[in-house]
């Protein structure tokens, strides 16, 4: 297909969430100003825009802010580019050719670079095999958060929470602001997955008990949630909680369908796009940053992160990028669930100021290894919990940096 | 003689499947102006509203069967039918499949069956001819059998677009109004429901999963309802490109087996189990049955095992004692009995209603066919066809997985047959069905439908 007819401009960036604003402020410090950031909501901010509690904003606004202020706060910043709301992208083409539909009808976008922003969502009770009905009543963090500070709305009265990350937390300050009870909050592993004081504060500040070694056996109820059976992991205990709704937080999962639909190479471990450390697909028409390709992170972090893609992207519409070239893939093993990068283009230096983003696939300790071949490259015991960032710093790798590297996690 | 409502009595279809409303369509364009009662909040609350959406030749039925003929008939109306009313048609083709020696050995019996039964086209094909076309399947594919006239439907817009044209041609439709008993006098039904009294002229049972209660009205039940659970598994968009046709497994005496294919809603099906169940109404997923669905299909298609799941659900059929459908006309009670539709009923119903139609004529009133019935379209739902969002003048997207536009929302909470609660409005317009499963949409669809819904989503006592 070619981009002939289509409306051209350097760089279209989709989603208007922390990274892709992150990126289009930072094109702008960078003097790319024909730019477009295409969003598919009513509204830029991404995430962000639905979290109504605070913290947010300190690294980067350094100032302590509610997500809806943090949204406006980055759309400020990128003031300069134009952002089309209400558009969606339907289809990505070689060569940085974008099909959008919007309210008035579809047309196309050819950018010199083109970048995947979209963000994340929760993995859905479905995902997850739940047993039980299916009634009304079981949702994620963001459609609880979106009823309550989007709507003003109150969809249920007594709830039980499943999981334990960071946004298992966001889920239960926004429950307490929505004026709904949290019941408790159900994690499979012997401990939280977000920062141990959480629990603490959830403990002794909201009183919600966090049932650690239990699991979400099977949710009842006929067109409401009426209750939720959970199972202690470690002595198979059953106990029913009455309750009309059920949040099942976390667990992130990539929003790449439109990805996976087209040409770009996808890393089967993060389920997002395969860059390199430039953050540049297999396509080099092609960024991607964000959570899409490493659920998750802050929204601080994904910011930071737009602001440094920014930086590669202007580098590359000079001509100043290394070519898009792997000098070195990582291949990653045993309970390493996705490294990212997962190649590096050009070499690698030992000054590299960048590092890998790991994730484990469940909870780890053990020693985190880099080999080459048959060789140790590097290793260091780590401590890993699933959902749970941990990084190699990229220097460490850089003497054997035109061998294929594998990093494996191996349990004690 | 009046009703409740005031008005004469007619003809009452009992229950709203997609059965019924195809009787209840066939009668309405018969001249009967019929009365359709369906207990559930919309049409499409019990049996019909979980199935693998298979629109099938009945390759491997054996011998002549009611159930044979009536799907062949509603086979060749759907053909005829389909472009006028809007409704898709995916042609899939099927291919049984054989993983062992000794699967391998029962093809040929496959074919012999199919061609018996009239399907001439269906043959075997070997290991190479089969990864050649399902380059997909694991490697070690013994040997299949092609079923080229297999397609797959939208089991909800049709059934939808039947109730339509049924309400277009003088038919009614009452939901929430549940038959719970009756009293025949002078000729007449008078039925006890939820709502009120009604009378009718005669009574044709489509009551699917109640079916066997609700002939207890009539008469002592000859049938008893088994409820027979299946459970499925639904891929995302993007795992759809993994199969071309219906991957089947070697069927056994009930059913098809867990096959993995297409959905013209551009996903991928796993599915269904077959598990007796006594309750009628509730079909819950087991996590550990998934859990079996899955391997199976990563036994078939190894490449799923690169894919989200988007969906999990639970299905009931209305099975019996019986192998075959049980429809039959009690002339001297003017009653008409339909039981028995396990799931080749999505593709017999319009085959179903012409027999029922048949019965009438024969043995309970004349007919007075509409000369030039009206005829209604449905919004197509289909992603192998043209989807609003393609298209100017729709709204923004409102549902971003299905990719659903807010005229679509909107249109759906309008017309003759509104959708009153999420369950409804979820199969008119796949909204918080794809794979985020409403993280970015449920409050934006509580908004829109707030005002349509007895039970608002956002009020805490959703139905």
């Amino acid at each position: 297909m070619s981009g002939a007819g289509a409306e051209t401009r350097d760089v279209v960036i989709v989603g208007a969430g922390p990274a892709g604003l992150g990126v289009a402020r930072g094109l702008l410090e960078q003097g790319v100003r024909d730019i477009v950031v295409l969003d598919r909501e009513d509204e830029a901010g991404g995430v962000p825009r639905h979290c109504g509690h605070t913290g947010f904003g300190v690294i980067d606004f350094k100032a302590l802010l509610r997500g809806p202020a943090l949204a406006r706060r980055m759309i400020e910043a990128a003031s300069g580019a134009e952002i089309r709301t209400h558009a969606t992208v339907t289809g990505l083409k070689p060569g940085g050719l974008v099909e959008v539909s919007a309210p008035g009808g579809p047309y196309r976008l050819q950018g010199r670079r083109v970048v995947l922003a979209t963000g994340v969502y929760e993995m859905p009770r479905s995902a997850r095999l739940i047993s039980g009905s299916r009634p009304w009543g079981v949702m994620s963090t963001g459609a609880l958060q979106q009823f309550v500070y989007l709507s003003h709305a109150r969809p249920f009265r007594r709830v039980v929470i499943l999981g334990s990350e960071l946004v298992s937390f966001s889920a239960l300050l926004t429950l307490r602001h929505g004026g709904m009870e949290a019941l408790a909050m159900v994690e499979p592993e012997d401990r939280i997955t977000a920062y141990r004081p959480a629990a603490a504060v959830s403990r002794l500040l909201f009183r919600v008990p966090v049932l650690t070694r239990t699991r979400l056996h099977s949710i009842r109820g006929k067109n409401q949630v009426e209750g939720v059976v959970l199972e202690r992991t470690d002595t198979g205990e059953v106990r029913e909680i009455a309750c009309d709704g059920v949040i099942v937080t976390g667990r992130f999962r990539p929003e790449a369908t439109l990805l996976r639909a087209s040409h770009l190479l996808v890393d089967p471990g993060s389920g997002g796009a395969r860059v390199d450390q430039f953050m540049r697909c297999s396509d080099p028409a092609y960024f991607a940053c964000g959570n899409m390709v490493h659920p998750v992170e802050t929204a601080g972090y994904c910011y930071r992160e737009g602001l440094r893609t920014a930086h590669a992207i202007a580098r590359d519409l000079r001509g100043a990028l290394p070519p898009a070239e792997a000098s070195v893939v990582i291949e990653v093993g045993d309970a390493i669930r996705y490294a990212c990068p997962q190649v590096v283009a050009g070499p690698l230096r030992e000054d590299a100021d960048w590092s890998f983003n790991l994730r484990a696939t469940r909870v780890v300790r053990g020693r985190l290894e880099a080999r080459s071949g048959e060789r140790l490259v590097w290793s260091r015991r780590v401590h890993a919990l699933p959902e749970r960032r941990f990084s190699i710093g990229a220097g460490v790798l850089a003497p054997f940096s035109s061998e294929p590297v594998r990093i494996t996690l191996t349990e004690d | 003689m009046k009703d409740a409502q005031g008005t004469s009595a007619r003809v009452v279809v009992v229950g709203a499947g997609v059965v019924g409303c195809a009787v209840f369509r066939r009668l309405a364009l018969a001249g009967l102006k019929p009365l359709l009662l369906e207990r559930g909040a919309d049409i499409l609350s019990g049996a019909s509203k979980a199935n693998s959406a298979l629109f099938h030749t009945l390759y491997e039925a054996t011998g002549s069967s009611l159930e044979l003929s009536c799907v062949r008939a509603g086979y060749r109306e759907y053909m005829e039918i389909h472009e006028r009313m809007n409704l898709p048609l995916l042609k899939t083709s099927a291919m049984v499949v054989a993983w062992t020696d000794e699967e391998l050995a029962r093809l040929p019996a496959v074919v012999q069956d199919a061609h018996l039964s009239g399907v001439l086209d269906v043959r075997q094909m070997g290991a190479a001819e089969a990864l050649l076309r399902e380059p997909n399947l694991a490697p070690d594919v013994k040997g299949a059998v092609l079923v080229p006239g297999e397609y797959v439907i939208d089991p909800w817009s049709a059934p939808l677009a039947y109730a339509l044209q049924g309400i277009a041609n003088g038919g009614e439709v009452r939901r929430n109004c549940e038959v719970r008993g009756g009293a025949f006098e002078d000729g007449v039904w008078r039925l006890q429901t939820n709502c009120g009294s009604v009378e009718a002229s005669a009574v044709i049972n489509c009551a699917g999963l109640f079916g066997d209660l609700v002939e207890g009205i009539c008469r002592e039940s000859h049938f008893t309802i088994k409820p027979r659970k299946g459970q499925f598994i639904v891929f995302d968009k993007a795992a759809a490109g993994l199969v071309n046709a219906t991957i089947l497994p070697l069927a056994n005496k009930y059913t098809k087996g867990v096959l993995v294919g297409r959905t013209v809603f551009g996903n991928l099906v796993l599915g269904p189990t077959a598990e007796e169940q006594e309750d009628r109404e509730t079909a819950a997923v087991d996590g550990d049955v998934l859990k079996k669905i899955l391997a199976l299909g990563l036994r078939m298609v190894p490449a799923l095992a690169k894919y989200d799941i988007t969906a999990t659900y639970a299905g009931l059929r209305p099975a019996t004692q019986f192998s075959d459908y049980q429809i039959e006309a009690l002339p001297e009670r003017k009653w008409i009995t339909v039981a028995g539709i396990r799931s080749s009923g999505l593709t017999g119903s319009l085959g179903i209603a012409t027999y029922v139609a048949q019965l009438y004529a024969e043995h309970i009133g004349p007919l007075d066919p509409i000369e030039d019935p009206r005829w209604v379209t449905v919004p197509n739902l289909s992603e192998y066809r043209a989807r609003p969002y393609q298209e100017d003048g729709c709204g923004e997207i409102v549902c971003h997985c299905e990719r659903v536009t807010r005229g679509e929302i909107e249109a759906a909470l309008e017309g003759p047959l509104p959708a009153r609660d999420l369950p409804g409005l979820k199969r008119r317009t796949r909204c918080m069905m794809g794979r985020c499963q409403g993280f970015f949409c449920s409050s934006r669809i509580a908004e829109l439908s707030a005002k349509s819904f007895p039970r608002p989503l956002s009020s805490g006592q959703a139905a």
